[in-house]
């Protein structure tokens, strides 16, 4: 390698299964990156490590995946003292070159970077319905990460609901480990998951491992229930009663302790925004993505994204997709030698691909349940606002575009900034607007941070003395503005 | 990525042929006693109130009516700590201010709870108290409080100051509902509102003036200059030049805290200014964010938002402790003056002037609305904008 | 409302002394904080705009549900803040009024 790409400053956002397979890559290649994660340790949150004390076998944590999950948490020990990782650190910003970070005890800082690989990962994706924001109510990666990282159900009697794969997994993970699962309630009806089943066929282990929960779950006779569609979530101060309507349009009701939703995943994108990436709608996944080709890199040279963060396709397609953001950086750095590898990933990604049309086939976005809920509905929990308030603000001042809608309603302006609102408020938007998809209603622009970070007295001045002149230049001084 | 990138994209997207657009396709001629060309807080104003003297109206707005600073901005509907020349207009614009429920429809979350300018030295102070006295005669009225009756009724402030600046009528509002709200009042008085659509042209005919906009071809006796930072690109047509410039504050929100803000803050001096909203979040300003030459692209600024953290808990302690969850930006048309233009073109009949309000144009808006109308419709305004007219900058 | 929350009982770990609004309340070493609070309450907090109760979303660090007050003045997300020995936590937001 030329003394010039050793130098290239690579720094990794994310140590989930994309972000630790880059960093292997680069570390392989000679180089020695930095590693940003929130978390205590590395394995984003499919492969979450619990804490020290509550370590337990990874075949208890992990099931089917124990071994990868080791894999991947070996790869990140072995890494340790060839990467400058900062764990517990939320990167917050990102603008020209330089990453805005937080950490608990030593406050700000700042990362810049030469290249950037985003492996953000992904959260639930989820629908509003009347009850939702009730304590007990979670979503399904909420359920699964309590019972991995903290040994806890969330609840003895769950009702699960929603759609996706994770639906079942969780159902399964908890029944296993002592749950009485009330009911698993699928809002995709059982004819879409036999249609589903040619492309499931590319990745035939995973098909098998779904069927294989569907038999357990049959076995052990908890009730699995597809084409449910929920109307609400009723708490009656003893515990918590989904309402629900079958295929066959009944209107049906079961108890349990908690309830845990999800339908699917969502990206996390905000640092790409940040970042200055442009985005693509992806009518499969409705929702926009960052564009990327094949390896991960952005429409800006020095971005790149890999894992569920830059395509929701799972922790197996994560990796690669780490391993080939790494590549295309040193490519792009003129290290050579990279293309074998780039485009065998390349096509076991595509195999991935074809079996996620198939997840989405199976497990579509139930977008009408979103755009048609009830006007007293929350959509917005931060801020407490409501369906209604977003079709009138679509009805009486013509508002086409969901950040036009966030100005005037305020949904998506809270603490979350609409990771939870977002894809639903869009539904809700689209449909009183009269746009056949959340496409033409725009994408809500991040604004930083991208998360809360707390008041601090002395950062500034800690950036200025190491900044010297920088900092007070960069803040284009004071304002005369209101407060002369 | 801000509002002023997505209004960008908005008009593009727009301009591919939505309801507005369809509205001014090609060949439609439109004919009225006034164009406006901007849909901000004071171009709406203009156009209702023009309306409200029974002048027909156009009103053209490139984006969303109401959506650049007259939403970015901080939300102070003050009139105290104005340099001299604003305060005629900025007292009439009070006045609406007090009406602002039957005018829009909505109180639009306003809330006169009072507005404090903070002193941090005894030089501060007397600072202050020569204000109150220079802006009697304006029928402002300012209460000076010394430190102990500064801390007296306002506990929660940081112990460091002189004393403060009080201005009992003063006090805050939602831009992003006021501004819209504005372009809706002028649109149900009769005007007719252009949105998605931008003046690509404009120019002298005969008596009056004719602009393109969106393929419409747009006739009036009078145009009405109000397009923010843009503004320029109006001027310009006529060859007429403003110094004018952009400036970009950099603005960050707390979440919601419990209601303990009695009143909206200023500082003598340099730039901080904080204010709780009803739901309670806390917003504050006072340094200036980033942007480019273009006027397209603007981002909040971290050294910007550090700083603006390290006051607030100087002088608002009990923010300790809450988190930022939010920043923006706006791109705000200023002056080096500090001061707007408002008045018309001193060579160019017809022609009027209001833009370049650095940021604290919220408060004036409905204010410079009247005035312009009158100036339009009887040739003279009872408001005092000697200060602020365009002939200000003309050269010697 | 009942509490739900259920430690499996093969992973129970050393016990951790913590306090929730000023009453012991015993965790064990690796909780959350979340979890620590849940074992013993029903919620984490009340949402400030609506005063419903909450007890956290998503677990993740994502939904910024559940975030409570530590020794005071301190926030932090109570799903991804581990106990230690001694934490002072709050579930009440408020600030309260500074004198």
């Amino acid at each position: 390698m030329n003394p010039q790409a050793k130098e290239t400053r690579v720094v990794i956002v994310g140590a989930g299964p994309a972000g630790v397979r880059a960093a292997q890559a680069l570390v392989q290649a000679g180089l020695r990156p930095v590693v940003i994660d929130e978390g205590n340790a590395a394995g984003g949150q499919i492969y979450r490590q619990p804490p020290e004390a509550r370590r337990r076998p990874a075949r208890a944590l992990y099931g089917f995946e124990w071994k990868k999950a080791q894999a991947v948490h070996q790869a990140w020990q072995a890494l340790q003292g060839s990467v400058q990782a900062h764990t517990r650190t939320l990167a917050w910003n990102c603008y020209r070159g330089v990453l805005d970070l937080h950490h608990p005890e030593q406050g700000y800082g700042r990362q810049p970077y030469d290249r950037l690989i985003l492996a953000t990962g992904a959260m639930d994706r989820v629908i509003p319905l009347p009850g939702w924001d009730q304590a007990g109510v979670y979503t399904l990666g909420a359920a699964q990460i309590s019972l991995k990282a903290q040994a806890c159900l969330l609840g003895t009697r769950p009702v699960f609901l929603g759609t996706g794969p994770l639906l079942y997994l969780v159902a399964y993970q908890y029944a296993k480990a002592g749950a009485r699962v009330a009911a698993v309630l699928d809002a995709a009806p059982r004819q879409a998951k036999l249609a589903a089943l040619p492309d499931m066929a590319a990745r035939p282990a995973m098909a098998a491992k779904g069927a294989y929960y569907l038999a357990w779950l049959a076995a052990h006779r908890v009730p699995v229930i597809h084409g449910a569609r929920p109307l609400a979530i009723e708490d009656d101060g003893a515990s918590k009663v989904v309402h629900w309507r079958d295929g066959g349009g009944a209107r049906r009701a079961t108890g349990g302790d908690v309830a845990c939703l999800g339908y699917g995943l969502r990206a996390e994108t905000q640092l790409a925004d940040l970042a200055g990436c442009e985005f693509d709608y992806s009518p499969r996944e409705r929702q926009w993505l960052v564009r990327r080709d094949a390896a991960g890199r952005t429409s800006r040279p020095e971005v790149y994204v890999a894992g569920d963060g830059a395509e929701p396709l799972g922790a197996d397609a994560a990796e690669l997709a780490g391993e080939a953001a790494a590549r295309a950086v040193l490519q792009d750095i003129g290290v050579g030698g990279q293309q074998p590898r780039l485009d065998a990933i390349e096509a076991a990604t595509a195999r991935m691909r074809r079996f996620r049309r198939g997840l989405e086939t199976a497990f579509a976005w139930p977008a009408e349940l979103a755009a048609q809920c009830a006007d007293d509905t929350l959509v917005c929990r931060c801020e407490r606002v409501t369906a209604g308030e977003i079709r009138q603000a679509v009805r009486e001042f013509g508002l086409r575009d969901v950040n036009q809608v966030k100005s005037w309603t305020r949904c998506g302006m809270g603490r979350c900034q609409s990771r939870v609102c977002g894809l639903a408020a869009a539904e809700v938007v689209a449909a009183a607007a009269g746009e056949p998809s959340t496409e033409g209603v725009g994408r809500l622009r991040a604004q930083p941070p991208v998360k809360p970070v707390p008041f601090d007295a002395e950062a500034w001045s800690r950036m200025a003395a190491s900044n010297g002149e920088g900092a007070a230049r960069q803040a284009g001084g004071t304002a005369g503005g209101e407060g002369r | 990525m801000t509002q002023a990138d997505t209004m960008a994209r908005a008009v593009a997207d727009l301009a591919a042929g939505t309801a507005a657009g369809i509205a001014a396709r090609a060949s439609t001629r439109i004919a009225a006693d006034v164009l406006v060309v901007g849909g901000g807080i004071v171009g709406s104003a203009t156009a209702w109130a023009l309306r409200r003297r029974g002048l027909s109206v156009v009103l053209v707005e490139r984006g969303k009516a109401g959506m650049q600073a007259s939403s970015v901005n901080f939300g102070g509907v003050r009139q105290q700590g104005r340099k001299l020349p604003e305060l005629p207009v900025s007292r009439r614009a009070r006045r609406i201010w007090s009406d602002l429920a039957r005018v829009l429809g909505s109180d639009c979350e306003f809330a006169a709870i009072g507005h404090v300018r903070l002193a941090r030295s005894e030089a501060d102070l007397q600072a202050l108290q020569a204000y109150r006295d220079q802006a009697a005669p304006y029928g402002l009225e300012l209460d000076i409080l010394d430190g102990p009756a500064l801390r007296r009724r306002y506990p929660w402030l940081g112990r460091d100051l002189a004393g403060g600046s009080l201005c009992a009528e003063d006090g805050h509002a939602n831009p992003r509902l006021v501004s819209p709200r504005f372009a809706r009042a002028a649109a149900e008085a009769g005007a007719r509102v252009i949105e998605g659509t931008a003046v690509e042209r404009v120019e002298r005919a005969g008596d009056g003036f004719l602009a393109h906009a969106g393929g419409a071809a747009i006739a009036s006796r009078w145009l009405v200059n109000c397009a923010g930072a843009w503004s320029m690109a109006i001027a310009r047509q006529f060859g007429e030049t403003f110094p004018l410039g952009a400036i970009y504050p950099n603005m960050i929100v707390t979440e919601p805290l419990p209601a303990f803000m009695t009143c909206c803050l200023g500082l003598y001096g340099t730039g901080f200014y904080a204010r709780q909203v009803g739901r309670g979040s806390v917003v504050i300003g006072g340094v200036r964010a980033s942007g480019n030459d273009s006027l397209d692209s603007c981002r909040p600024n971290t050294a910007a938002t550090l700083k603006e953290m390290s006051d607030a808990l100087h002088f608002i302690p009990a923010l300790a402790g809450a988190n930022v969850i939010r920043s923006w930006t706006g791109i705000e048309g200023a002056f080096p003056d500090g001061m707007p233009v408002v008045g018309p073109s001193t060579r160019v009949p017809g022609l009027f002037h209001a833009f370049g309000f650095g940021g604290h144009g919220f408060q004036l808006g409905p204010g410079v609305g009247e005035a312009m109308a009158e100036l339009i419709d009887r040739g003279e305004t009872d408001t005092d904008i000697s200060g602020l007219l365009p002939a200000r900058f003309d050269a010697p | 409302m009942p509490k739900t929350l259920h430690r499996l009982p093969a992973a129970l770990s050393p016990e951790v002394a913590v306090w929730i609004d000023g009453h012991p309340a015993p965790a064990r070493a690796g909780d959350t904080v979340l979890t620590a609070v849940l074992e013993h309450r029903a919620a984490l907090q009340r949402d400030e705009l609506s005063a419903r109760p909450r007890a956290g979303f998503c677990l993740m660090g994502a939904c910024q549900d559940c975030w409570v007050r530590l020794h005071g003045v301190q926030r932090v997300r109570a799903c991804s803040t581990l106990v230690a020995p001694g934490m002072r936590i709050d579930t009440s937001l408020a600030q309260g009024t500074p004198a």
